[in-house]
């Protein structure tokens, strides 16, 4: 598999003097000093790593980690710092505002934590959003949506209103929405973090079922390492802006970098993690997908 | 220093003088063409709606406060039509509805641009709020002033005065409901590419059209409750009726004047709140016949059990 998207020295410093707060965390301050001696605040700090082509890239971390900033700075709803987004090889941050509509319209798309459903508009209205945006004509963008919510399985709600539906339902179009535009790269904020449990283990498998029919790459903000463990062919830790960590759930599990990682093992039934007997992730997702669907 | 009130006179009388003169002698032409055109288009919307013969239009009234608020209310409006026949204040009912929407739809069509102005920049915003909160706190008889020396007596500076008076509210709400539009759903819409134009019209201001209705009702509101103080410079209408109660010291005159005002506001009030409604969450009550009820049932019901 080849990288898809690299990220290279990525700083993200909120406030008024991001020059100095670089020259600090160079000199090996913490976040928490930074902030004390220059009112700014470090939201990420020189990410680097390169996410493969299909795969689905987790990034971890507690609230205030940095992770729903650095996602946000792969499609620059958040502008970085410093440092440098590479999509296929091209400068994302250099992009101007033109390029970058067209890269967010056709190579990446976005599910929501809180969904962020147009409540005015009918489900297959939403899920054509983004071709709408685009400028596709009308019977266009009703097909498509129409594909889209079959993937997910709500074809038979085309014309109802996101109010008439549960949250699961509701994320299911949000995930149909970001398919639609047939976007390779999604980016996927805590995406199931506000569904209840039992929903949420059924959207993971229905996304590692989409997975293996259809492969995306898939950048996954979780804070939650079941999760992470369940849908992630690698995972990102993030501890205070800085990624701390990057391996296969099984690097994590088996040799965690710090304490702090270990820490998301609390409660976590880690053994799971080497269910199926085999160190290659899609074979693994597998057999776990066939005792959740019988 | 007399009465330890210190001795000094700062002449702001003087300079807002000074500066409504220089308005006058500098701008005569935009001011006629101010006049010209909200009198012809306030003197036109009156026209038609006197045109129209009063029973037919008491009747499209009755029709629209049933059919967009509910029969119960419907009969209220036909109460209050036959009671704005019997008291004969039909004529000037007339003349303040035209008065009242013609000011409010000029309020509108500059105030909610400014409104979306101040919530895509902070810099407009703290600009316009101080002066929206002087349009807003100044007594409005003083309104009535410079609009009487640009713009004479009658409508037109009586139209003047009352959107200046009912314009900030739908400027604020416009700005607020704007800026309440959740950050997930300003992202969402980026994400996918809107330009700055798609996001305001696509994601931004369906989103705030609760709002914007609150807005577009208080300014109404506003503007009818200014109707009576304009009268003052011969807006003419039930303000006049009421004016002319109180020159005569005519109770009865001046409570038939302020009833015609309260029934004006009531039906105003509850049919423009029921657009504000339909925005919100009209799709799902629109479709709340039988068969959509069903239809509804089973749309819902397949999934769910799929994922059960």
């Amino acid at each position: 598999m080849s990288d898809m998207l690299v990220v290279q020295n990525l700083y993200k410093i909120f406030g008024p003097d991001p020059d100095e707060a670089i020259r600090l965390l160079r000199e090996g301050l913490s976040k928490d000093e930074i902030f004390a001696r220059t009112r700014t605040t470090v939201g990420v700090r020189n990410a680097d790593f390169a996410i493969r082509e299909g795969e689905v890239f987790v990034v971890m971390g507690l609230s205030g980690s940095g992770k729903s900033t650095l996602v946000r700075m792969l499609n620059r709803l958040i502008e970085p710092t410093r440092g440098q987004v590479l999509l296929d090889g091209e400068d994302v941050t250099a992009m101007n505002n033109k390029a970058l509509i067209a890269m967010r319209r056709k190579q990446m798309s976005m599910v929501f934590q809180s969904f962020a459903l147009l409540p005015h508009k009918s489900v297959a209205e939403n899920t054509a959003f983004g071709l709408e945006i685009s400028g596709r004509n009308r019977a266009q963008q009703r097909t498509q949506a129409l594909k889209a919510l079959e993937t997910v399985g709500l074809q038979a709600v085309a014309d109802s209103y996101p109010d008439e539906l549960s949250g699961g339902m509701q994320q299911r179009v949000g995930l149909a929405r970001a398919l639609a535009t047939e976007a390779p790269i999604l980016l996927m904020d805590e995406a199931f973090s506000a569904l209840d449990p039992l929903i949420r283990t059924e959207m993971q498998d229905e996304l590692v079922r989409l997975q293996q029919k259809d492969a995306h790459t898939i950048v996954f903000i979780s804070h939650d390492l079941d999760e992470a463990i369940r849908i992630g062919d690698r995972i990102a830790i993030m501890e205070g802006g800085a990624v701390v960590q990057i391996g296969t759930p099984e690097e994590i599990v088996t040799n965690p970098a710090n304490e702090y990682v270990r820490s998301f093992f609390h409660g976590v039934d880690v053994s799971k993690v080497f269910s199926g007997g085999s160190s290659t992730i899609r074979s693994r997702s597998r057999p776990r997908m066939e005792r959740a669907k019988p | 220093m007399t009465d330890g009130i210190p001795d000094y006179r700062i002449p702001v009388g003087d300079w807002v003088e000074h500066g409504v003169d220089w308005v006058q002698d500098n701008f005569t032409g935009v001011l006629d063409g101010v006049s010209d055109g909200l009198g012809l288009m306030i003197g036109s919307f009156e026209d038609a709606l006197m045109a129209v013969p009063p029973l037919l239009l008491a009747a499209f009234i009755v029709a629209l406060a049933g059919w967009r608020v509910g029969w119960r209310f419907g009969l209220f409006a036909l109460a209050a039509m036959a009671l704005i026949f019997g008291m004969d204040i039909w004529k000037e009912t007339v003349t303040t509805l035209a008065l009242v929407i013609g000011s409010s739809l000029v309020a509108l069509a500059i105030g909610i641009p400014i409104g979306i102005a101040m919530a895509r920049s902070d810099t407009v915003e703290a600009i316009a709020r101080p002066v929206l909160d002087l349009m807003q706190t100044m007594p409005p008889f003083v309104y009535l002033i410079p609009a009487a020396i640009f713009f004479g007596l009658g409508k037109v500076p009586g139209a003047i005065a009352t959107l200046i008076f009912a314009m900030p509210p739908a400027v604020r709400l416009t700005n607020l409901g704007i800026r309440q539009v959740s950050r997930e759903h300003v992202e969402a819409g980026l994400a996918f590419g809107c330009t700055d134009r798609q996001l305001l019209l696509k994601v931004q201001l369906p989103l705030a059209m609760p709002s914007i209705m609150a807005g577009i009702n208080q300014t109404l509101m506003l503007a009818l409750s200014m109707v009576v103080i304009a009268s003052m410079i011969g807006a003419g209408g039930l303000g006049n009726t009421v004016l002319t109660g109180i020159q005569r010291l005519n109770v009865g005159l001046g409570f038939e004047g302020g009833l015609g005002v309260v029934l004006l506001a009531i039906l105003l009030d509850r049919i423009t709140q029921s657009f504000g409604r339909t925005k919100r969450g009209g799709p799902a009550k629109a479709r709340s016949g039988l068969i959509a009820r069903i239809k509804q049932t089973f749309g819902k019901a397949k999934p769910g059990a799929a994922g059960a």
